[in-house]
């Protein structure tokens, strides 16, 4: 027989949550140049559109116009870095890579935290790399603002990893990016990081409030505006909690069937 | 060790629908530790949804699959069983190395990279692209990543389909060389050459259901039966419900073709219980024979099908009446 059969479990410590799996996973990622173009390219054309022409504007609430579009631009490329990363597993599948995982000890768990870390390396560089473009651009905050919008846009990325994971296992498409683009350019929007919520106008500014990049966008500009909602906090949380549910329904579903 | 004795798959009375289509109906299998078995049959046969089942892929609608006394999601959290698959299965933007590594990552003991590239024979490409490996060569990586677990058992399906001549030849000499360390395989196959060749036991399936099982040699001469032709008076037509049910019988003008296991038994009937004549005894090739143990029914109502397993191991069986398609599968 077999030289080293070993009858006990031979489970990957830690359910296979592992350097080797989460590098690899990194490397596929940066290797990936759409994924460049989605998360440092697109957010950095943004900022040149939307924010450098007026930077050293003021919104009517007295904030530098430039903070707050580097922030809202920040939050936005973290978001889309992480859908992206998330919404890989729609690839994986069409590869046939998720059927090829169940036949490794991998627990399901461990497969969706090393997406969520992946996730959260991409949106790492996405929000670095918004952050040198602005403050080359000119772009001044003191410390205490760069390091909490910047962890707040890092952080609250997670609400679209799972986002992408939820999509990516809904979809058989080779090219859910393609569609998730769009939507999140939407959600953008409508959350208030293209443009300030307080110019939208009431119904859209109604609207925004119930959107999930609002939250994060909200909390993320909260050093610069000095306000503070916890409603921001509950609509993350909700939006976490319905991406997160949905991802786990559309996993169940995948795996069920054959 | 695995415990010894222990089958290395056992598989009782499997079945599986997929809406109206029977896939598999009432399969048992029993592989003994150290086997190599070919899962021998036509396209469509149920090979394919039999495998995901033994690998816990799918679940049966009814029946029991165990890999070494354990469920299949056990055994592959032993690391005891690995899989070659058809397609699929591998990320095309990471090169060879990286996906053995990657699979390696998965397992608490795995065998060093570099020994699974070699003995698969792709070290040389290991640098490669997926997505630039010829399909022989991605083959050979599912091959390389089966062993990395170093499994009891290596479940193969159809694993040269769209090969050439000579990667076919280089994948079932390294498949070879491995089984000869004591590994027990299963492949699928649709190539009666390759069951022949590498097998030293050969189950048939047709229609989702075990029809022979015993050595290539056994097989062999169980599929190279004998047709028996002979001239019959139309009258008489009817004598034959007296031959023995597994028998073919088709009619044609005044002319009837039997084919049979047992020409002599068949021969010695018509000759004495009927007024036929013009007696003439072919053997069939092997070929041929192949494709009438494994021919989808043509019409016959009834299949009198026994898929119980051999209580002799060693005895081929044949349970099931041979029907007539070669004309649309030779």
């Amino acid at each position: 027989m077999s030289q080293s059969t070993a009858m006990q479990d031979r489970k990957p410590s830690a359910g296979g949550v592992n350097k080797t799996f989460l590098w690899i996973e990194i490397k596929r990622m940066l290797r990936n140049r759409r994924t460049i173009v989605f998360t440092v390219l697109m957010p950095a054309i943004f900022f040149f559109i939307f924010g450098l022409s007026n930077k050293d504007q003021q919104l009517p609430n007295g904030h530098s116009y430039g903070q707050y579009i580097l922030i809202s631009l920040t939050v936005y490329a973290a978001m889309t870095a992480a859908t992206g990363a998330g919404s890989q597993v729609a690839v994986e599948r069409a590869q046939g890579w998720s059927r090829q995982l169940r036949l490794t000890p991998l627990l399901p768990g461990a497969y969706i935290a090393i997406k969520a870390a992946a996730a959260l390396t991409l949106s790492l560089v996405a929000v670095i790399a918004q952050f040198v473009i602005g403050a080359i651009a000119g772009v001044t905050m003191d410390a205490q603002t760069w390091l909490t919008a910047g962890l707040v846009a890092w952080l609250g990325s997670l609400v679209f990893a799972a986002l992408g994971l939820f999509v990516g296992y809904l979809m058989p498409s080779q090219n859910v990016m393609q569609i998730l683009g769009p939507a999140l350019a939407i959600l953008a929007m409508l959350g208030g990081l293209f443009m300030p919520i307080e110019i939208m106008g009431d119904t859209f500014g109604t609207i925004a409030k119930f959107t999930p990049a609002y939250g994060i966008g909200q909390l993320a500009r909260s050093p610069i505006t000095g306000e503070f909602d916890v409603l921001w906090i509950l609509n993350v949380l909700v939006w976490l909690a319905i991406f997160v549910g949905g991802a786990a329904m559309a996993f169940r579903r995948d795996t069920s069937r054959v | 060790m695995t415990t010894p004795g222990v089958p290395a798959v056992r598989a009782a009375g499997l079945h599986k629908s997929f809406g109206k289509v029977q896939a598999v109906r009432g399969l048992d299998l029993t592989v003994q530790q150290g086997e190599v078995v070919a899962f021998l049959g036509p396209n469509g046969a149920g090979k394919t949804t039999t495998i995901d089942m033994i690998l816990g892929l799918s679940t049966p609608d009814a029946g029991e699959v165990s890999i070494f006394g354990h469920s299949p999601r056990g055994a592959i959290s032993r690391g005891q069983v690995a899989a070659v698959m058809q397609t699929g299965g591998l990320l095309r933007d990471i090169s060879a190395r990286e996906t053995v590594q990657l699979t390696a990552a998965m397992f608490d003991s795995a065998r060093p990279v570099d020994e699974v590239l070699t003995r698969a024979g792709i070290l040389d490409i290991a640098d490669r692209r997926v997505e630039k490996c010829s399909g022989g060569q991605q083959q050979r990586l599912r091959f390389a990543m089966a062993l990395v677990s170093d499994p009891g058992l290596l479940i193969l399906d159809e694993p040269t389909t769209g090969m050439d001549v000579a990667g076919r030849r280089d994948f079932w000499s390294a498949i070879r060389d491995d089984a000869s360390r004591g590994r027990t395989v299963i492949f699928a196959t649709h190539y009666l050459e390759e069951a022949d060749a590498y097998a030293d036991r050969i189950v048939l399936v047709r229609q989702g259901t075990v029809v022979a099982d015993g050595t290539a040699a056994q097989i062999k001469n169980l599929a190279s039966g004998r047709t028996v032709r002979a001239s019959l008076p139309a009258g008489d037509r009817a004598l034959l419900a007296g031959l023995p049910p597994a028998d073919h019988v088709e009619f044609d003008g005044g002319r009837v073709t039997v084919r049979t296991s047992d020409s002599d038994s068949v021969v010695r009937f018509l000759l004495t219980k009927t007024g036929a004549h013009d007696l003439e005894v072919v053997a069939n090739n092997l070929e041929e024979a192949f494709v009438t143990l494994t021919a989808d029914e043509a019409g016959t109502a009834t299949t009198p099908t026994d898929s119980s397993t051999p209580t002799d191991p060693t005895a081929p069986t044949y349970t099931s009446a041979p029907t007539a398609m070669e004309g649309e599968r030779a």
